[in-house]
């Protein structure tokens, strides 16, 4: 059951936008999210939305894999539209006992839900075209300029990416401890949620303790393999702007004045 | 290649006031020297000290009292760790905790990234030590769907990207099958022959040490017996109370030794085995 949970959902295959380098799609997804938020006007939005479905069909995955992100946080989406449609003062077009809904509020949950729909498929369209590795070296890359501050960023990046690898490690092993306590007796599924949290208690405490002794062991080999923090160190696949980039970050310039443009004077 | 003098490593414990309840000798004066290109088995079972051994060698661990030498450098001069970790690769037990990436390439390329290495020769270096290993076909594969020996030789084209004079196997094929371990070992030997890679291997199975030129024997962090693995092997009974079995064949051999068959001592193969009985006028 913990194995039905995927992570780092890259979609294989080969298109312009999975060979763009990973840091434009980085501030592509960053252009495109303040796009999203700048204004609130209908033409801004088909503006958007065909840029976002023009690069839906660059990527060639399938429309079905960036619903399959929409699903987890569909909860959320529907609480918050319930909200503003029920607690936003106005004008009254419609009233019944003590629902009362306005023209402010339908507006605003309309809204509400076109931005987040819109900025769940963007960024998910980034993940699925971006393997975990090239994003965390392009995160690093982006993030760099945090290194004055004083921010660890390869330290984080390094993080992220042995995370990614550990992750399914874990899992299995959840599994393994979960079907252990089950074969002794344990019960995980009926009973009360305090009751259900209470009876997890058994599979996190062995599990944090294998994770804290994987990471010794992982610290460890990292030591005997040479490793020293992200100076002095080379990488493998160096991230090196092409022609293809180039154009990319042009396209972003050319999208912003359009929806400024279009924001201001439509 | 690897010279250790009177090498001393103390475990010390401490209670909750900073004071000393036990200490345990992991290593007590021990003297060993490993020539270049040699393949030397460390035979010992639990708790003989043999990890702390490998750890001293990979600079991992400082002497307290001794010297350990590793391609001429010692390893209680801070100057020298890096150095001595490239030349001396360590093969770890579990193969899930020393893999990094998330690709097998990416991982062998971890090495030679930490050393500075430049890109073009990463990838020269990735695919000749994964090839030298027989895994090159898994290059883009993920570690996850590997089995254990795959993963330990995915762990050993690591090390050898790095370009080490020697590899240390610290019960490398302790949490394998017998097949991933028969992988593992065949990997390591020719290793050894082609590349001339000085191999260190630990272990607590007998059956691997056929493989070595040289055989070290620990117990309770003090060398008790050293030569080649015939010479080992011919000792059953001194092997026996140091809680090692020797091989089925090679105690086969001994038990029908014993009975009057004439057999030369420390029979190491099925084949050698099958030989000397028809040389001896058995069969």
């Amino acid at each position: 059951m913990l194995r039905d949970i995927t992570l780092g959902q890259y979609y294989q295959t080969n298109s312009l936008l999975h060979r763009l380098d990973p840091r434009v799609k980085i501030m592509g997804t960053l252009v495109y999210i303040i796009s999203l938020f700048l204004f609130r006007n209908l033409f801004v939005y088909l503006v958007v939305l065909g840029c976002l479905v023009s690069m839906i069909k660059l990527s060639k995955v399938p429309f079905s894999f960036m619903v399959r992100g929409l699903q987890p946080v569909m909860m959320i989406l529907f609480l918050t539209v319930i909200c503003n449609l029920l607690f936003t003062k106005g004008t009254v077009v419609y009233s019944v006992w003590l629902i009362t809904i306005t023209r402010e509020g339908i507006e605003l949950a309309f809204y509400m839900t076109v931005r987040f729909i819109m900025l769940i498929i963007g960024s998910t369209l980034m993940t699925l075209t971006t393997t975990p590795t090239q994003l965390t070296d392009g995160l690093e890359s982006v993030l760099s300029p945090l290194n004055k501050i004083k921010v660890p960023v390869h330290e984080v990046a390094m993080m992220m990416s042995i995370a990614l690898r550990f992750i399914p490690i874990l899992m299995e092993e959840a599994d393994k401890i979960m079907k252990a306590q089950l074969s002794r007796g344990a019960d995980f599924e009926t009973g009360n949620i305090f009751h259900r949290v209470k009876g997890m208690l058994p599979i996190l405490v062995p599990l944090f303790i294998s994770a804290f002794k994987r990471a010794d062991d992982l610290a460890m080999a990292m030591d005997a393999r040479c490793y020293r923090g992200g100076e002095g160190r080379s990488k493998m696949r160096p991230l090196i702007y092409k022609n293809v980039d180039r154009r990319a970050y042009m396209v972003m310039i050319i999208y912003l004045i359009i929806i400024v443009a279009v924001g201001v004077f439509v | 290649m690897i010279k250790i003098k009177n090498l001393v490593h103390e475990y010390i414990r401490r209670d909750e006031n900073d004071e000393v309840t036990d200490i345990t000798k992991a290593i007590d004066d021990v003297n060993i020297e490993v020539e270049k290109g040699q393949f030397v088995a460390i035979l010992g079972h639990n708790g003989s000290g043999k990890s702390t051994l490998a750890k001293h060698i990979n600079a991992l661990l400082y002497p307290g009292e001794g010297s350990v030498m590793v391609d001429g450098k010692d390893t209680r001069n801070t100057e020298n760790i890096w150095e001595i970790r490239q030349s001396a690769g360590m093969v770890f037990q579990n193969p899930d905790n020393q893999i990094i990436a998330t690709v097998v390439e990416e991982d062998v390329g971890f090495g030679p990234e930490n050393l500075g290495v430049a890109p073009e020769e990463i990838w020269q270096r990735v695919e000749n030590s994964l090839k030298s290993v027989g895994m090159w076909k898994y290059r883009k594969d993920s570690p996850n769907k590997l089995s254990g020996g795959q993963k330990q030789r995915v762990a050993i084209a690591g090390i050898m990207a790095m370009h080490p004079k020697c590899i240390i196997l610290d019960e490398a094929t302790a949490m394998l099958d017998p097949k991933g371990r028969l992988e593992v070992m065949e990997s390591v030997k020719k290793l050894n022959e082609v590349e001339k890679i000085t191999v260190l291997h630990i272990t607590h199975y007998m059956e691997e040490v056929i493989y070595a030129d040289h055989v070290i024997v620990m117990d309770q962090g003090k060398v008790v017996m050293e030569g080649s693995p015939r010479e080992i092997f011919s000792r059953v009974e001194e092997l026996g109370r140091l809680h090692l079995e020797v091989p089925k064949i090679t105690r086969l051999a001994y038990e029908l030794q014993k009975e009057g068959v004439p057999l030369k001592n420390g029979i190491l193969t099925e084949e050698e085995f099958i030989k000397e009985l028809k040389s001896a006028g058995v069969v």
